[in-house]
């Protein structure tokens, strides 16, 4: 039996798509895949390392647990939706704190702290610590992530 | 993930008749569900998605003397309402640290329930609040108290078709001290080795919402005096039967258990004594 796919239509980064998608395909596999927007990665796909962080109708969820079914009608944010042609400061802050190591973990974790960023825009570094704790980073670059994003929040974090 | 269907029922009606079907699975947040497709522990023929459906609230509400957590709330909505915080913070701390921020959008309050894991964070405060779970089908609603909801790890009493519209919780009538306390092997996104929800009222009385140290989560009740005494703390624990798993030995979870008890009992009554 093929599985029976239907039409569905959300704005990504801005612009209407309409995708035909199987119901057991992910977000996350439909925005790599389908819309080629490679930037979202796939590690645990079980909701465990946020590294697949997308906003969806204004929060961050794991893509990885989402149908992509699901989303007919919403609006997606990924990684290449954040800083248009230039990099957000928030961005330009990871690179000058040097929180990039081999720079797997990072897609997720600018998301991540963009939308902390937008939900509370003066975070303590506990605020930042536990809002980016569903996003893993192996190279166990955590402090100079959380100081990348506390230099760009107005934070007084030592990079 | 294997083949399956997709349905987004607008009616309760429409929901329960699919619900209904053999091989048919209700998806809420997805954050359990979705894992158990990928790992194929569930391989349901059709996935009905509850999230359009008009007759499960979105919303909280005062209702009276109780407060109603609408079937499809979120936990990170939970955290940040004010009633909650306010009658139930024990709630609002288990909310809090359920996953992490990403699964707390997406995860609700009745699929934690509905998912009906021995650890599911907020059972143990519903537990100790005596919440009771409002389950329907178009035809029948009932209220199931929360220490009737569960008869093992991932099962319920609920029926085929059946569906948890809301959670519903007494607003204390006085003021109460209430505690809530979690062990995890590490700070984030983990599963309780151990969790916990005390309540006491000023008349003496103490309740008990165990997770993690038995097949489902488990209500306690005792009171101030027995609880002075060692064999008061044996007698309230005796309803727990910690077992070894990955996450931690039968032994240190009865420990924990102990100690964290003791402590949240300890915090609730300086509560209490505060604000009596």
């Amino acid at each position: 039996m093929s599985p029976t796919e239907s039409a569905i239509t959300l704005t990504v980064n801005g612009s209407r798509r309409t995708v035909r998608v199987s119901p057991s395909t992910t977000l996350l596999e439909m925005v790599r895949t389908r819309l080629e927007l490679t930037g979202s990665k796939e590690c645990c796909a079980e909701g465990e390392c946020g590294a697949c962080t997308m906003i969806l109708d204004g929060e961050p969820v794991n893509s990885c647990l989402v149908l992509a079914v699901e989303t007919d009608g919403s609006e997606v944010t990924t990684i290449e939706g954040i800083g248009g042609a230039g990099m957000t400061p928030l961005q330009e802050s990871f690179l000058t704190a040097g929180a990039i190591q081999c720079g797997f973990c990072i897609p997720g974790m600018v998301v991540a702290a963009t939308a902390l960023l937008e939900r509370i825009p003066r975070p303590t570094e506990s605020e930042v610590r536990e809002g980016l704790s569903g996003n893993l980073c192996r190279c166990g670059g955590y402090s100079r992530i959380s100081a990348a994003v506390m230099a760009v929040a107005g934070g007084n974090a030592a990079t | 993930m294997t083949w399956f269907e997709y349905q987004r029922p607008q009616s309760l009606g429409e929901a329960s008749d699919l619900l209904r079907k053999d091989d048919s699975v209700a998806l809420a947040g997805g954050t359990d569900l979705l894992v158990a497709l990928r790992h194929r522990a569930v391989r349901p023929a059709l996935v009905v998605d509850l999230k359009s459906v008009s007759d499960i609230a979105e919303e909280i509400e005062v209702e009276g003397d109780r407060l109603r957590i609408g079937g499809r709330v979120v936990m990170s909505r939970l955290t940040r309402n004010q009633h909650v915080g306010r009658h139930f913070p024990a709630l609002a701390q288990a909310a809090a640290v359920v996953g992490s921020v990403q699964i707390r959008n997406r995860a609700t309050l009745a699929g934690n329930l509905c998912n009906a894991s021995p650890a599911a964070d907020t059972a143990p405060a519903l537990l100790a609040y005596g919440a009771t779970v409002i389950a329907s089908r178009p035809d029948t609603t009932r209220s199931i108290p929360v220490e009737e909801f569960f008869t093992g790890p991932g099962t319920t009493v609920l029926e085929r078709g059946e569906i948890v519209t809301a959670v519903e919780l007494p607003i204390p009538p006085t003021t109460i001290g209430s505690a809530f306390a979690r062990v995890t092997r590490r700070r984030g996104v983990d599963l309780a080795s151990v969790s916990l929800a005390c309540i006491l009222d000023p008349s003496g009385r103490a309740r008990f919402g165990f997770g993690a140290v038995g097949p489902t989560p488990l209500l306690a009740e005792s009171t101030f005096d027995e609880l002075a005494t060692d064999e008061g703390w044996s007698r309230l624990l005796a309803v727990t039967s910690p077992i070894t798993d990955v996450r931690a030995g039968a032994e240190y979870r009865r420990a924990m258990l102990h100690v964290h008890s003791r402590r949240a009992f300890q915090a609730a009554s300086e509560q209490l004594r505060a604000a009596t």
